[in-house]
């Protein structure tokens, strides 16, 4: 079967677009793609649309941004897994030319979010949860983290300094990054003396949402080697799942989907997590960062806290992190994030980031997680 | 009967609705197989171990032991009213988990990862419908100690 590359690029500006509907945010990030790649339209076969529905008042998203796209009457689907609905596009874009379907297809991640109240989307997301015997008693996408972070600490000593250091390199990173939300450095003090939101978490724990869109397009060998010289290889593409419900998960302190999901990406890659320079984690909160150190292999289980301490997720340390700055310095419209990560490390093994460049980064990776850990799509991307 | 269930109920509708039921009685109830016995908190009507749809409730003791809690400040629509609450997840004596509220027999700053706890039918008081949940209390409390009104 062929391998799949990565042929173009494309990214938008995150933040509160109430500049533009979804599908211009996704033209942007489109038009972007194409101008990287060098080709026009007619060379695309289908498109994917990775984005959740529930926050756009358009029903059947896929349809407008394909008319809008202009790729009308080729063939397009949408992607639905919570906050990893990008990844699994890339992932079905990535099945459709191993099957010989189709050679070349646009993957669009895209939302629309500030457009409800922050009151309406914590009560959508918080039915990430399950809604039967959870959300009843009013939990929150951010309560479920906030918990994962407080069974942490007591299993592990993990401390509130070292959650907070997370979304301190975080920023550091946003700053450097053009199309994140918040360009600017943040001190642990500052992390520190934020408001409370659910207990241990301040307001510097936790992602913002944020409207946006990403655009990677994907191609089979033959078509990649005509189309560029500096093709990026998708060569793990796994997804695994955990319980929707907190109640029916082995432990609270970890996402056995996370883990599951890296194991079988590093096999069908043929690596394993030393390999890895570059990777874009799933930070929606800062324990998450943290659980994915541990659940990626990058450091032993609770060994995370101290892991970010000694500055291994820096640029120079084992392995470099979210130097884009994560979802938390670079916003999080929650289709769109899983593409975003694709082309951070795509643009990473081209050698393209600019002054957060990791040096020699051959082998990348991400992270995507759906809700809170039902699902988890990781990926290892090469470079030649 | 399970519209009863929760401040804000999303499934009115499921097989085990008689849940809702036993729980304004002031029962704590499970589903066990009838065909392999298997058990669940919470209840579910179709056996994860065996697949059957042969299901009978069992009350459950409520003794438990709490993994983990947050204190919720930021609220959801629905929940403004309400916070700020402390939700905890238990693991129960019998198997299987609960989430909750804690309940004012547990002082805030006594709230320990480990501590023992148990998990007590209640009845939201000043509601006009019935509204069920459970409460997470100090060892000891029992439904008939909790307040209500009808």
């Amino acid at each position: 079967m062929t391998r799949v590359g990565i042929v173009g690029i494309g990214h938008g500006v995150f933040g509160r677009r109430s500049d533009a509907t979804v599908q211009e945010l996704a033209f942007e990030a489109f038009r972007d793609a194409l101008n990287d790649a060098g080709i026009d339209r007619a060379a695309i076969d289908a498109s994917v649309i990775g984005a959740v529905p529930e926050y756009h008042k358009q029903r059947s998203l896929a349809g407008v941004v394909q008319e809008y796209l202009g790729l009308v009457p080729k063939p397009t689907w949408l992607t639905e897994v919570a906050c990893a609905s990008g990844s699994a596009a890339i992932r079905t874009a990535w099945m459709s030319i191993k099957a010989g379907l189709h050679d070349v297809v646009a993957v669009i991640g895209c939302q629309k979010m500030t457009e409800m109240s922050t009151a309406e989307i914590l009560a959508l997301m918080g039915r990430v949860g399950e809604v039967q015997w959870e959300s009843g008693f009013g939990t929150t996408f951010p309560g479920y983290y906030a918990m994962f972070a407080k069974r942490h600490m007591h299993e592990y000593g993990t401390t509130r300094e070292q959650l907070l250091q997370v979304a301190v390199k975080n920023h550091f990173y946003g700053a450097k990054n053009p199309n994140a939300l918040f360009r600017k450095e943040i001190t642990l003090e500052k992390a520190i003396a934020s408001e409370e939101v659910a207990t241990p978490f301040q307001v510097y724990d936790c992602c913002a949402n944020a409207d946006g869109a990403a655009c990677v397009i994907l191609a089979s060998e033959d078509r990649a080697k005509e189309i560029t010289q500096q093709t990026v290889w998708l060569d793990g593409v796994a997804c695994a799942t955990a319980s929707m419900s907190v109640l029916r998960r082995p432990s609270l302190t970890g996402l056995p989907s996370a883990e599951k999901a890296a194991a079988d990406a590093y096999a069908m890659a043929g690596i394993g997590p030393a390999d890895v320079k570059v990777a874009d984690v799933h930070d929606c909160f800062t324990v998450a960062e943290i659980m994915a150190y541990e659940d990626l292999g990058f450091c032993k289980k609770g060994a995370g806290g101290p892991f970010i301490a000694e500055r291994q997720s820096y640029i120079g340390g084992k392995v470099a992190v979210n130097v884009d700055g994560g979802l938390k310095a670079k916003g999080h419209p929650i289709g769109a994030t899983g593409v975003s990560m694709t082309y951070e490390i795509a643009k990473q093994l081209r050698g393209e980031a600019g002054e957060r460049q990791v040096p020699n980064a051959d082998v990348g990776l991400t992270h995507n997680v759906g809700g809170i850990g039902q699902y988890c799509f990781v990926q290892v991307l090469k470079r030649d | 009967m399970f519209e009863w269930f929760g401040k804000v109920n999303f499934t009115p509708y499921t097989k085990v609705s008689d849940f809702a039921r036993h729980l304004r009685d002031g029962h704590l109830m499970g589903s066990r197989c009838k065909k392999c016995g298997a058990t669940s908190f919470p209840p579910r009507a179709d056996c994860e171990a065996c697949t059957s749809g042969d299901f009978e409730f069992y009350e459950v003791s409520g003794k438990a032991t709490l993994n983990t809690f947050t204190k919720i400040v930021a609220a959801p629509t629905g929940f403004e009213d309400e916070v700020p609450y402390i939700v905890g997840v238990v693991d129960l004596a019998e198997g299987g988990r609960a989430l909750a509220w804690f309940g004012e027999s547990v002082p805030e700053g006594a709230i320990e990862i480990g501590m023992e706890l148990q998990v007590v039918p209640r009845i939201f008081e000043e509601m006009e419908d019935i509204k069920v949940y459970y409460s997470l209390e100090q060892p000891g409390t029992t439904w008939s100690q909790v307040d209500r009104t009808w």
